[in-house]
């Protein structure tokens, strides 16, 4: 694991925002509380001194709760935003999937939309005339490529923009919350195409609420609390217990405690392995009468002959 | 820049498209508008100022049509490039793309409009039977500064128009007030000189000035002029790229 190439590193990352007066206030506003003081900017840190580093082949899970900082983070490490301070280190291709149902105009037809977004992911014409016939396929909208886009169902609208985003090769991969879109059917499809990205996928961070799907994917996991980072480990299982725990009882304040994480999964598998041992002394036993039962019965048997 | 320009010339071409198709959308006339327009303007101007100007001056319907020409291009140009930035906020804050490719998009698609109605100026130089010399091919010089100086008060105005809404309206107002000092439709030649200056101040009277001399006069203009004219668009320039370089990462927390 150590010797793996460092894909993405960010070291003491923190993003500031302003909340207050600043915005849609217009000029005559601005003017005067500029003169009468009253401009009043307070800055709002949507994470602070968050640091973690991924590897080639890692899977990242982020966790927290409403407003911890995980899109904000996601959009420092694409680069969308610039972090206030620290630093952030990219060694590959960053393809950010986020809130992939926007960003759309509705004026355009389902072509020429799916056309921008290619080109909006960093795609090339070439391979968008390739893949073109394939996007339109998986996303089952033939019928429709056509159509003003504002005419679509919300359901095809992320169909599409799932399937446009899913033909990425990145070499770092961000997801948030796009696992997979759509219907039962169409799911199932996204979630089976996701995952076959995430395998091809060098590095690959997912922000995620279902820890069921954290457990299940990631080996590396960083909890977030309102900006500030909780842990960051690979680990996930101890992580997303404490997780669990703190929802359960927010008042106790997010803690992650190693040793404690570590005695819990450790006595839950003492628990499971006690219960299989149970289980299986309960079989054998079964097993021991079903064969005395057997026994009496050919003795009982052989006195009737 | 260019380097990223290259990469991103997909987008770029897309978004081009974009703005064409959406300009045209639901038009009768679609392109055609984009000549009709100017023209409509033109057949108001002249029949309202032709009494009173027309009798000084040779060939007012090129005259006045010059300074239209003009005119309307840095109008139609800065309008749109005011509302590129704002108008993108969706693309920008999910996707690193350098943000002044919405700018450069609008501007493209307004240069392609203009350049329509230049076709039509000149059949129209042609019926008012103005000597066509090889001097029009120096009309490149204005309209290279100006399309320069248009993408420079463009950027500074979308980064502003991000800020504050308001300068939409405090725009409209400027463009009346250049509109008005840019001698469309009269001659500054019965102004004190002191008055002149000010007028030679003006980068878009400068511009139509120059287009002027060379259709009407059929001379090229100073050095000093060609300097003049490239002075503004480095000038506008210059501060478009500090707004852009300034405030790019700022920009997102504002819309």
């Amino acid at each position: 694991m150590s010797d793996a190439k460092v894909m993405l590193s960010c070291r003491n990352v923190s993003v500031r925002y302003w909340v207050g007066d600043f915005k849609n206030i217009g000029l005559k506003e601005w003017v005067t509380r500029r003169l009468t003081g009253k401009y009043n900017v307070v800055d709002f840190w949507a994470d602070k001194d968050v640091s973690f580093e991924i590897c080639k082949g890692d899977m990242l899970g982020i966790i927290g709760t409403n407003g911890a900082g995980k899109s904000t983070l996601l959009k420092a490490v694409s680069g969308i935003m610039e972090p206030t301070r620290g630093r952030i280190v990219r060694n590959g291709r960053v393809s950010a999937l986020l809130e992939l149902a926007s960003g759309f105009d509705g004026d355009l037809t389902v072509k020429e939309n799916a056309y921008l977004r290619g080109a909006m992911l960093g795609y090339t014409r070439a391979f968008m005339d390739e893949t073109y016939p394939y996007i339109i396929d998986f996303s089952e909208l033939k019928e429709f490529e056509n159509r003003p886009f504002k005419q679509l169902s919300s359901g095809m609208k992320s169909r599409l923009a799932f399937a446009i985003a899913s033909l990425v090769e990145p070499e770092i991969l961000i997801l948030d919350e796009v696992l997979s879109v759509g219907d039962g059917a169409f799911k199932a499809k996204s979630e089976a195409k996701m995952r076959e990205i995430i395998k091809g996928g060098a590095a690959t961070i997912l922000v995620s609420h279902s820890l069921l799907q954290i457990r299940a994917l990631c080996n590396k996991i960083l909890w977030l609390d309102k900006g500030r980072q909780i842990a960051f480990t690979d680990d996930v299982a101890g992580v997303c217990d404490c997780y669990e725990e703190f929802l359960k009882n927010p008042q106790q304040g997010p803690v992650y405690d190693p040793v404690a994480a570590k005695a819990r999964i450790d006595a839950r598998a003492a628990a499971k392995a006690r219960r299989e041992a149970e289980a299986r002394q309960m079989k054998i036993d079964a097993e021991k009468l079903r064969k005395v039962r057997e026994l009496l019965r050919r003795s009982e048997g052989g006195k009737r002959r | 820049m260019f380097s990223k320009l290259k990469r991103h010339q997909f987008l770029f071409e897309e978004l081009v498209k974009r703005d064409f198709k959406k300009k045209y959308k639901r038009t009768m006339l679609g392109m055609g508008w984009s000549m009709l327009s100017p023209l409509l303007m033109l057949l108001v101007m002249k029949v309202v100022f032709e009494q009173f100007f027309g009798r000084t001056v040779n060939h007012y319907t090129t005259y006045l049509f010059c300074g239209l020409l003009t005119f309307q291009w840095f109008s139609e140009s800065t309008n749109g490039g005011m509302r590129s930035l704002f108008g993108n906020a969706g693309i920008f804050t999910k996707v690193n793309v350098p943000k002044y490719l919405f700018l450069f998009s609008t501007n493209i698609q307004v240069l392609l409009n203009f350049a329509l109605t230049l076709l039509v100026f000149f059949v129209f130089c042609a019926i008012d039977h103005v000597p066509f010399t090889w001097r029009f091919l120096c009309l490149v010089y204005p309209i290279a500064t100006l399309l320069l100086f248009n993408v420079g008060i463009g950027m500074v105005l979308s980064a502003l128009f991000v800020f504050f809404r308001d300068i939409d309206y405090l725009w409209s107002v400027a463009l009346q007030l250049v509109m008005y000092g840019s001698a469309i439709f009269y001659t500054v030649d019965n102004f004190s000189p002191k008055v002149q200056l000010v007028f030679s101040l003006n980068p878009i009277y400068r511009h139509i000035s120059y287009i002027r001399e060379i259709v009407l006069a059929g001379t090229i203009p100073s050095l000093a002029t060609h300097l003049t004219l490239l002075g503004f668009a480095v000038v506008a320039l210059l501060a478009g790229a500090y707004m852009y370089k300034h405030y790019n990462t700022k920009f997102l927390y504002y819309v």
